[in-house]
């Protein structure tokens, strides 16, 4: 068991709580690096759209994990960033200008959205965010002349500094480049929790109330953390629209919005791991399903809906059994090798709560 | 005359979103949780109905099968929060609206598993004919259905206001502990609240389903029900319905008047513009506290 000696302030906000875990993520990053020598082209591609699903989920969990408002709407911000980011290029603007240039573009558009939304909370803002996520394909179409609309669009292939990156002829470079944009995001969003901002959020999500007895504006923090969530999203979008190769407006559908919450409660809430690990679900359970449905039925026999149907059931078991998701598994795992002998069930027992109504306040 | 018989319609189809928005209502007020899989509930409710109803299943006679199918649906209404809901008591709400979306889709895949994807209609006595008021033309199902959506929720509002379990019911959603200690079986109440709600859903299954084809993917339109339930207030029962009304008399509005593309968002700009304006409904039960 290690046991960290906190002996000033500085030591609860370091970047890496200790000298093991740093050597761990740059052995992890150390090994992103050099994955392009390890694994073919297809399985890298694979390997992609677990990352870009991950930075759309740090995107949410920003939102959710962090700050406690649960959205449903997170599809439009993303379709928000992938189109911003196609329509800023196709106007002659660099990728270099225009990638980050859409995440922000996103992150303004969700602030303003999020001005009216900030009276809502719980339930209300998922509903709000429901109405979105169904407004935006409509809005696609509706904005044809910029969009595309149903007929969709297709990226160009992406110059950076002259070199040409695209997703099917060359997928290593955009491999590079999507851990490029991951490890950004993962940095800033770490970087924010460590902020006086990042703190703030969480005291947001855990107590209102007591927030603002310590000063936190309520209003102007949740708003900012639904900004700076949407940025993070655009740039999924946009990479999402990469990888995709074309979209059109049913690309982002109430379904990515209501998958992308799921994967975050299956890795587990208000974690950066958490992310990674849903991203990591998400992504493989419909070929771990299909393998699996082939070796028990026999390759050829189509059952439909057998996909969403199975992740809604694994995600019953999540919230019943496990509501940390698979992160809050892996502590509890490492919790009891560290404290071998010593570690009991109870111990992560939840307290308990009741109900007192919301409604007449 | 035009415009009448636009109304007449609207009004049916707003009634069965009132329907739905009632099963939402019903578990918003006593358990302060929103079920997202309500639509998902109708879709069952109407196929069970159809599977006992129909010549190539059970074959059972309609005014049998109407009310087994609705006991059915509060049974396993009642059983889903035995086994599972009752495990998130005082979880937050986040908790419960991913469990219930989650519900939806496993409801979804089993519909779709036993009684396949193709649309089918329920061979129901109110399928047959038209009634003809003062020149204008209503199906015998869309007169039903407004029947018994004003009956259902008249007598689900005098159930709530009257009866001693309604009360406890309201008890159990604004203080859990206190009504414990008052002496109120909180997780039975829910339970019956649930079993409740399930038969409402059956309720609608069966009135949507005689009005028209179903098939696994109608619980979506729970999504517009939601839109009705949050016009009208969640909590408010009256409200439900009115809210389902104003959305479902939008609708062929729009699509009549507006351009295409703009009738469909029609409710959801109604939606947004309500939470904006009246975040909690326009039968809110929202009260500000005097301290």
């Amino acid at each position: 068991m290690r046991i960290q000696f906190k002996t000033s302030y500085d030591h609860d906000i370091r970047l890496f709580p200790d000298r093991h875990s740093l050597i761990v993520y740059g052995a992890l990053i150390a090994l992103a690096l050099v994955l392009p020598l390890l694994i073919n082209e297809f399985y890298i591609g694979e390997v992609t759209n677990v990352l870009i699903w991950a930075i759309a989920g740090l995107g949410l969990m920003l939102l959710t994990g962090q700050t406690g408002q649960a959205s449903l709407g997170h599809a439009a911000f993303l379709a928000i960033g992938c189109y911003a980011n196609t329509i800023l290029i196709e106007q002659g603007l660099p990728f270099v200008v225009a990638f980050p240039l859409a995440g922000v573009i996103t992150g303004i558009v969700g602030g303003i959205i999020a001005i009216p939304a900030l009276r809502l909370h719980g339930i209300y803002l998922a509903i709000a965010t429901i109405a979105l996520s169904i407004l935006a394909d409509d809005i696609i179409v509706l904005l044809e002349p910029w969009t595309g609309g149903v007929s969709g669009k297709f990226p160009d292939v992406i110059r950076l500094f002259g070199i040409e990156i695209e997703r099917w002829t060359m997928p290593v470079r955009f491999y590079y480049l999507v851990l490029g944009v991951t490890v950004i995001c993962t940095l800033f969003y770490r970087n924010l929790l460590r902020s006086p901002l990042g703190r703030a959020f969480a005291a947001v999500r855990d107590s209102e109330v007591s927030a603002t007895a310590m000063g936190v504006h309520i209003a102007r923090t949740k708003a900012t953390a639904f900004g700076l969530s949407c940025m993070i999203t655009g740039w999924a979008g946009a990479l999402m629209g990469y990888y995709a190769g074309a979209f059109n407006n049913e690309t982002f559908s109430l379904v990515i919005s209501i998958t992308l919450l799921m994967m975050i409660v299956i890795g587990g809430l208000g974690s950066i791991h958490g992310a990674f690990f849903g991203a990591v679900v998400v992504a493989f359970l419909p070929q771990g399903l299909s393998i699996l449905k082939d070796s028990v039925l026999g390759s050829g026999v189509a059952i439909p809906g057998l996909e969403t149907g199975v992740f809604g059931m694994i995600l019953i078991l999540f919230i019943l059994f496990e509501p940390m998701g698979l992160y809050g598994r892996w502590l509890k795992i490492r919790i009891w090798f560290e404290l071998f002998p010593f570690a009991r069930k109870d111990m992560f027992r939840r307290q308990k709560s009741y109900l007192k109504t919301e409604r007449l306040r | 005359m035009d415009g009448v018989q636009l109304l007449v319609s609207g009004l049916a189809n707003g009634c069965v979103y009132g329907l739905i928005a009632l099963g939402f209502v019903l578990i918003y007020k006593a358990t302060e949780a929103v079920n997202f899989a309500q639509g998902d509930f109708m879709m069952l409710g109407a196929f069970v109905t159809l599977g006992l109803t129909n010549a190539e299943y059970l074959h059972l006679p309609f005014w049998l099968a109407a009310p087994l199918s609705i006991a059915i649906m509060a049974g396993l209404g009642y059983l889903l929060d035995l086994v599972i809901l009752r495990h998130l008591f005082g979880q937050n709400q986040t908790a419960v609206v991913i469990l219930t979306i989650a519900l939806g889709f496993v409801i979804r895949f089993f519909a779709g598993a036993i009684w396949g994807h193709e649309p089918q209609t329920l061979e129901s006595p109110l399928a047959l004919g038209d009634v003809q008021l003062a020149g204008v033309v209503l199906g015998l199902a869309d007169l039903a259905i407004i029947i018994v959506t004003v009956l259902l929720t008249w007598s689900l509002y005098q159930f709530f206001q009257r009866t001693k379990l309604g009360l406890a019911m309201q008890a159990a959603s604004q203080n859990q502990m206190a009504a414990y200690f008052m002496g109120i079986p909180v997780k039975r109440v829910q339970g019956l609240i649930w079993g409740l709600s399930g038969a409402t859903a059956a309720v609608a299954g069966i009135l949507f389903a005689s009005k028209g084809a179903i098939d696994p993917n109608a619980g979506l339109l729970g999504i517009k029900a939601f839109a009705a339930a949050v016009i009208g207030g969640f909590g408010s029962l009256p409200g439900a319905l009115a809210g389902g009304l104003i959305v479902g008399v939008i609708e062929p509005f729009a699509a009549r008047y507006l351009a295409a593309g703009y009738s469909q968002i029609a409710p959801y700009v109604l939606l947004l513009a309500v939470l904006v304006f009246r975040p909690h409904g326009l039968f809110s039960q929202v009260r500000t506290k005097k301290v």
